[in-house]
């Protein structure tokens, strides 16, 4: 016994410098001047700070991943909310079946999601690539999560308020806006979060599904290309490290909070 | 006369409502479907039917331009034409004559079982050390193991790049110290490079599913188990490892799946040596244009994924160990 607990945190720190180390390895070198990623470190600059600032493709494209993520994240969340409304509320036969399908997109390779919706946008109904195409594929991947975390919630909330509210006279929408949404608002805003950073961080359905217009990731991954633009590449990375981060820390706040009376919750 | 109709055609709408009534009141769990009705259509509009698009596609032919919609297997004939001339992979013996999908398969599938295991090994104990040893900060343990799940898979990738890169923070750091005199050239671009990223990119994922499992297991039975004599490892052994089973299962296939069809950690850091079948289901999207062979290959990964994660869970008794858990 004695022996296990020296071993694990011990591992627990190894394990999270395993972690992080790679990754922090961006934001520190985004602030060396010096064109390679190599140590020792040279100096203080926030030139490739500036230089991001005052790339015109890049704004172009910061614009439109955030027009997606925005926009996914509020379809994901409603679909979400009704699919978890209606799962918890009511014992559905062959709840199993359908719950497995709509958390396909989980682990279905996203290659295969992608060529799959490629195929049916470009061959069969002849839809044009854009930004709405990389939305929709999008939502396909957000559904499942913005629905596991709806359903956490709701799960954690007494059912009998809804009732006092319909008892009390109220029809059934003034009871979902009144009693029903702001109980799962925490729920909801955490969705809403987790969509739009899956959406803003999404690579390969945005490859495929994208037209002209490109998301941040796809440019990105354009200038991992040239060798030369490294600081600026770090520099971009960095800043979508730490917004995704800022939004991470507060959607799981939101979330644990919001379910800390039931059980642990999973994902 | 019109009153008569009108009376009976009113009567008629309220039977017809008082069945529709009864029917909801029947079977309350309508109105469970009704509510999921929106999500599911979609999710059967962008989710079922583009996949059997997909399987349609592997069906027809590429005519250079245009797309041959005659039903032929020619695609799948072209994966799986046997010849006498036998290629060899890793000693495998490939007896096809076309065999790069079907060894790049092979490769991407053995790759997926290392990176899986490797996964399964580094979070398991940091999931046991979450669930057992810590008791203060348990949610600032969470974060630290929930961030790095959210934030972007694509530049993880590019740190490891950074990393492993001829010029990078490994060579230049181990000569810089004396180590070596040449940039070692094999950190990037080699399978085990592809591996390595994979798994730094997964194992956090992985964590939070096993923490569950680990966190439901009541505490009596670990309690009893002391009482009754056994040992710290024997309580383990008997107890925890089989009652989190079902979880560290499912997260291994949860891992496993999604990284047989991995590319772009290949691109970046596999180089020609660590591709793997997602490379070669992008380029015949891609570049060759060539959609129906590209979903021919697509079909036979899932199908080959499906059997395997099938025959998987025959092989443990899923369903024993899921029983047990039931009760």
């Amino acid at each position: 016994m004695a022996r296990r607990i020296d071993f694990l945190p011990i591992y627990a720190v190894l394990f999270l410098i395993f972690l992080y180390g790679p990754v922090l390895l961006l934001p520190l070198f985004s602030f060396n001047d010096a064109t390679y990623a190599v140590f020792p470190l040279k100096g203080f600059t926030l030139k490739a700070y500036q230089q991001m600032m005052h790339d015109p493709s890049l704004l172009k494209s910061l614009k439109n991943s955030l027009m997606v993520a925005t926009g996914v994240s509020i379809v994901s969340t409603a679909f979400g909310l009704l699919a978890a409304m209606g799962v918890t509320r009511y014992k559905m036969p062959g709840r199993g079946p359908v719950m497995g399908g709509i958390m396909l997109p989980l682990v279905v390779p996203s290659i295969i999601l992608s060529v799959a919706l490629l195929v049916i946008a470009r061959q069969v109904f002849d839809i044009p690539l854009t930004l709405w195409t990389v939305g929709a594929g999008h939502v396909l991947l957000c559904v499942p999560f913005s629905m596991m975390v709806l359903m956490a919630r709701l799960e954690g909330f007494d059912k009998s308020l809804e009732e006092a509210s319909g008892d009390l006279g109220e029809n059934g929408w003034m009871t979902f806006w009144r009693v029903t949404f702001p109980l799962a608002l925490p729920g909801v805003v955490s969705s809403l979060l987790m969509s739009f950073t899956i959406s803003l961080d999404e690579y390969v359905m945005a490859f495929f599904l994208s037209g002209l217009d490109q998301t941040l990731p796809i440019f990105l991954y354009s200038q991992l290309r040239f060798p030369q633009r490294l600081p600026m590449t770090l520099a971009l990375g960095s800043t979508i490290l730490v917004i995704s981060t800022i939004i991470v820390i507060f959607s799981e706040i939101l979330r644990r909070r919001g379910v800390q009376t039931t059980k642990p919750s999973g994902l | 006369m019109s009153d008569a109709a009108k009376g009976s055609f009113v009567a008629h709408g309220d039977r017809a409502r008082a069945a529709k009534g009864s029917l909801i009141q029947r079977f309350p769990w309508l109105r469970g479907y009704l509510l999921m009705s929106p999500t599911l259509l979609v999710m059967l509009a962008m989710l079922v039917a583009p996949i059997v698009a997909l399987v349609v596609r592997s069906f027809w032919t590429q005519n250079v331009f245009q797309i041959d919609t005659t039903f032929t297997l020619r695609n799948y004939a072209q994966i799986f034409q046997l010849s006498d001339k036998i290629t060899y992979w890793m000693s495998i013996p490939f007896p096809f004559a076309n065999p790069v999908y079907l060894i790049l398969l092979v490769k991407s599938i053995l790759m997926s079982l290392a990176v899986t295991a490797f996964v399964m090994l580094l979070a398991y104990p940091m999931a046991y050390f979450m669930a057992f040893r810590v008791r203060r900060h348990k949610f600032l343990w969470l974060i630290l193991i929930t961030v790095p799940i959210w934030t972007s898979y694509l530049l993880r990738v590019f740190a490891w790049k950074i990393m492993l890169g001829f010029n990078g923070v490994i060579n230049s750091s181990l000569i810089k110290i004396g180590l070596i005199d040449k940039p070692l050239d094999f950190l990037l671009y080699s399978p085990s490079a592809v591996m390595l990223t994979l798994a730094h990119a997964w194992v956090a994922f992985a964590i939070l599913p096993i923490y569950v499992s680990l966190e439901k297991i009541d505490r009596s039975l670990l309690e009893a188990a002391t009482d009754l004599g056994d040992k710290p490892w024997e309580r383990f052994w008997h107890i925890t490892l089989p009652l989190s089973a079902p979880g560290a299962i499912a997260t291994s296939l949860m891992v496993f799946i999604p990284t047989v069809g991995d590319y772009v950690t290949p691109t970046l850091v596999g180089g020609s040596g660590g591709s793997m079948i997602g490379n070669s289901i992008q380029i015949l999207f891609g570049r060759q244009n060539d959609a129906p062979l590209g979903s021919a290959v697509s079909v036979v990964m899932m199908a080959v994924i499906t059997a395997i994660v099938c025959l998987f869970l025959w092989a443990v008794g899923y369903r024993k160990i899921r029983a047990r858990e039931a009760i």
